[in-house]
Formats: structure tokens, sequence, C-alpha cells
């Protein structure tokens, strides 16, 4: 079996994010970056359908020379090869998709992961747009997958439950967490990782279908108000919750 | 110039997001000087279908087929661009729902469109939207432009008003050919918890942290989350110690929210917490650290012990029902 998994370079969850000076993008002064967390599940998710079917898992990542670091990272966990496609500008989800799908036409893994979104931009596109421009079947937000010869059954997240969906392979998956606890990567993995190849190509260009005109902070909320610090404010909070707010 | 709205529906019931986006659909149009149309797909969706004039469609569209019975994403999105197509539509709305996230992107590729997603505001500039949606989990908001011909967005659920006021609309029927392939993914089954609402489509949510001390303690929140009719929310730190489901995971990892109300009982505020659900229309806190940074986005704060002050919030709210 070939499985691809699809992963982003982003800031780190715990990062507080500041406007850049061309007012469309973050400040990536003092930012650490990380591996978007679904993107580690749906890692994890490749190695384990590898393990189970034998075959490869290979990691691709689309964006400048720092995506490199989770590459590596996805080399340390484990998976086969890692290619980069290089960009060195900003990209909407439309063109992330198409250079990815690209590749993987060219690949023609028979399993595609992504995490459900990147929690940069949180467009929560490009797995499915992937799927479409290959005319391939997709579940989303998929928190538990079952391969039996090439048909597949899916727990895919819904409102307040669950779906069990049916489809085959090849297909692309998006992971949601739940779906399974992504592995650390070990000593041994992250050595062995330093020396593994990332193969590196130009990503395919395409042209922007959504701008960013602007990138600003939310609205600043005032300042709240403290009722007390025992029980006898509940009456307090209840009163405002009803006159004020008016929700009860 | 049409303006197409597709309204989700389960088991003949629509989704508030649905009324939502007809809703959304409808304002856009009227300041474009176009019309809006609704779309309904499935079977036996027709006959309920005019309802969404009631939320300002002029039209309703029904693709109702037998053989659209079970949900399978590639048949409804054909069906969607299909009649996007029909129509001549240069806007399509969905709502941000699970649905709708599924089926947006195989739209836009299909009618060769941009997609902004999960938008929280709507303008119209110079006959051209300008839409907002938040980034990065809220802690910060892009203002996009659609570049393409044709334009699809999807709304964030429980921001838009659902506000009535039209005429029950007129439903016609619109047959799309399906083929094998349409229907490769197909839902087979749905399990819907009853009882308490989904924390995405929730109006209150009562949250829970780490200052819970422990997962059997949650029974509290669940007793004030019954008398509310509220979903119950957690922090990152609570499901990851697995006392709580990662469904009701709140945050930059979880889900972003905009309920009116939110209760955070015991949870200090991390950032990425923060995130998920400072768009939340009113912010109570109850915890015990006066410095903790939730203090700094709740509207009504209670600086004391959740073990004390929950249990009386229940209490008081039950006598005065």
């Amino acid at each position: 079996m070939k499985v691809a998994v699809c992963i982003n370079h982003v800031p780190d969850t715990e990062t507080k994010i500041k406007v850049g000076a061309d007012n469309v993008s973050i400040d990536r002064a003092g930012v650490n970056f990380m591996m978007s967390p679904y993107d580690e599940i749906a890692v994890e998710e490749g190695l384990r359908m590898r393990d189970k079917f034998k075959g490869e898992v290979i990691a691709i990542s689309l964006g400048n020379e720092k995506h490199k670091e989770t590459l590596r990272k996805a080399l340390a966990m484990g998976v086969d090869k890692a290619v980069l496609l290089k960009e060195d500008g900003e990209r909407d989800s439309f063109g992330v998709a198409a250079g990815l799908a690209e590749e993987l036409r060219a690949l023609a893994p028979d399993v595609i992961l992504f995490g459900k979104q990147s929690i940069d931009h949180d467009d929560a596109q490009v797995g499915i747009l992937v799927a479409e421009m290959l005319g391939l079947p997709s579940v989303g937000v998929a928190v538990k997958i079952e391969i039996t010869d090439d048909t597949v059954v899916c727990h895919r997240e819904i409102e307040g439950g669950h779906e069990t969906v049916h489809t085959k392979l090849p297909a692309v998956f998006l992971a949601q967490k739940g779906l399974n606890e992504p592995r650390y990567p070990s000593l041994k993995g992250i050595m062995a990782a330093k020396s593994k190849p990332i193969e590196e190509k130009p990503a395919v260009a395409t042209a922007a279908r959504v701008e960013t005109v602007a990138l600003r902070k939310p609205a600043a909320k005032a300042a709240g108000r403290i009722l007390g610090t025992d029980k006898t404010a509940v009456p307090e909070l209840i009163r405002l919750l009803h006159d004020e707010a008016k929700i009860i | 110039m049409k303006v197409l709205a597709f309204a989700e529906q389960r088991d003949g019931k629509f989704k508030r997001s649905s009324f939502e986006s007809v809703r959304a659909a409808h304002d856009i149009a009227e300041s474009l000087g176009a019309e809006c149309v609704a779309l309904v797909v499935g079977s036996g969706v027709a006959a309920g279908a005019g309802e969404l004039g009631q939320y300002g469609a002029a039209r309703v569209i029904a693709v109702d087929d037998a053989a659209l019975a079970s949900h399978a994403n590639r048949a409804w999105a054909k069906a969607i661009s299909t009649v996007a197509k029909k129509e001549g539509a240069g806007i399509v709305f969905l709502p941000a729902s699970q649905m709708g996230k599924d089926l947006a992107p195989r739209v836009a590729v299909q009618l060769e469109a941009g997609l902004a997603s999960d938008c929280i505001a709507l303008k119209v500039e110079n006959g051209d939207i300008l839409a907002s949606r938040p980034v990065f989990a809220g802690k910060a908001v892009a203002d996009v432009r659609v570049k393409t011909a044709v334009k699809v967005f999807t709304l964030r659920p429980n921001v838009f008003p659902a506000t009535t006021g039209g005429a029950a609309a007129p439903v016609e029927t619109v047959a799309v050919a399906m083929e094998p392939a349409d229907r490769v993914t197909v839902v087979q089954s749905v399990a819907v918890a009853t009882g308490r609402p989904d924390v995405t489509e929730a109006d209150i949510i009562v949250a829970g942290g780490r200052g819970m001390k422990g997962p059997e303690h949650f029974a509290l929140l669940e007793s004030l989350a019954d008398v509310l009719g509220a979903a119950i929310g957690a922090s990152r730190a609570v499901v990851d110690a697995g006392w709580r489901p990662h469904d009701e995971q709140v945050g930059q990892t979880g889900k972003t929210v905009s309920p009116t109300l939110y209760i955070a009982c015991g949870i200090s505020g991390a950032v990425q917490h923060l995130a998920g659900m400072s768009s939340s229309k009113y912010i109570v806190a109850i915890n015990k650290d006066k410095d903790a940074p939730i203090f700094g986005l709740a509207d009504y704060g209670i600086v004391g012990d959740v073990f004390e002050v929950v249990p009386a919030l229940t209490e008081q709210l039950k006598k005065s029902k």
C-alpha cells in the first residue's frame, strides 16, 4: 500500500498572533512553528496503515525551506520518504491544493491523508479540493478508518454525533482528533531522520482565487465586571444574564 | 445575477445554520440587486422546502430523488454545482457545518470558483463581497475577496441572524443525472446523541477545565447544562487527560464556538482555548484565581470556588424557572 500524508508547518498553538508590516500576513518574528496538530494524527494513521498492510508512507509539504523541519519530524516519526514542494511566497488554499494535486497525481497513492484542517488559516479546504481535483472520493473529519481490501468504513464526526461512511480506495481522508494518539518520535527516529534525504522540487505555479485584503486583530472586548468572590454573587449574575444579556 | 443558498436538512428538518445562510444570501442579493434562490437536496425534501421563503428565498429549487435518500458527498456537490450552473448563479452560500465544509470545496472546483470558508461577516463594496473570516482560531481576522467570476462562501453557524419575514416560496423540482461514481462515498447510518446540543450549534455552553479537579465533578456542570439546555464544553487539558470526549473540546485544536452565552468553570484561559471561544456573545467566568486570563475576556466574573458557586447557580436558576 502506498500512503501519502500532506502536512503543514504552522505557528505553535501558544503563539500570540501579531499582524505583519504588510497588513496581510503575520509577523513571524519570534514565532515558533510546528507540524499542524491534525497533521500529526494523519502521519500516525499513515504509519499504522503501512505497518498493517506493508508498503510505504510519503510525507509531502508545500512551502518554504522551513517546512523541512516539519518533514524531518514526520521522518522521525517513521515515514519512509519526504517531499518538499518549494514555494517561498504565500498561497491561498486553492494554490496549495493545486500544487499538492500535481505531485499526488504522479505518485498515485492508494490512500491520501490530511489533517482535517491546518491551524493557521483554518480554511479546512485543501484535502477536499485535492480529492475533487484528482476525481477521488473523500471522507472528512474521520475519527475511525477501517480498510478491508479496497473497501473502507469510516466514522465521520458530525454535529452531536457521527455518521458511518463507506467508500473505496484510492481515497482521501481528513484526520480528526480521536482517530489515534500520535506517537512521539524516538531518539533513534530523530537521529535517523537527520540523515534521510528530503526530495525538493518547485511547486507548480497557479493563480490565487482568494485574496487577503487585510489581516487584523479582532476587536478587543471591554473589560468585564467581577461580581464577587463566592456564591453570594450568584443572584446578581442571574439578574445580569436576565436583564442585561437577556439570555435567561 | 442570482445568489444560491444551499440549505442542509436532516430527517426533513432544516438546520438553523441553513436559515442563517438563506437569510444572508437574501441580504447580499438585495444589496446587489440579485435574486436569492434556495436549494435543497435529498429524497422527499421538496414538500417542506417552501418554508425557506420565510428567510428570504424568492424561489426554492429541490433536487429531490429517491436515489439521494442517503447522503453521498459527490452526488450532493454535483447537484449543487449543476443547479448553480443552470441558474447562472454568481454567488453560492453554504453553512460552514460539517456537511457544508465537506461539500463546498468540491462545489468550488466544479464551478472554477474561489472559496472563502467559515465567514463571520459579509459586506458589499463596489458591487463585490468583502468577507471576514477568523484565522489562527480567531486570534486574527482576515478580510478576503474572492477573485473568480463565480464565488463560493461558507458561513459560520450561530453568527448570522436567521430573521424571518418573507412568505412561503414556490418550490420547483430539478433532476440531476447521477452516476455510480457519485455514490462511491455514501453515509450508511447516522448516530446522533439526543439530549444535549452539540457545542458548535448550542446557544449556551457550560465548559469545564482543569479546575474541575476530576472527571467525576463534571456532573456539576451537566446539572447546570440541563437547567439551561446547554452543551458541555471542555478545555484541551481535560480532554487530553481523558476526562471528557474529544468532540467537546473548545479551542484551537478543538471546536471554535460562537454561542450566546459561554460559562467557563475552572478554566484559566490558555491562549489556544480563548481563541476557540472569544467570539461568544456573553462570557461568564468562575475561577478561584483572580489573575486567570479568562477574566480578561469575561463579561461577568466570579472569583470563587466552582464547587460552591456552580451548584448555587444551578439551584437558583431552577427556582427562577
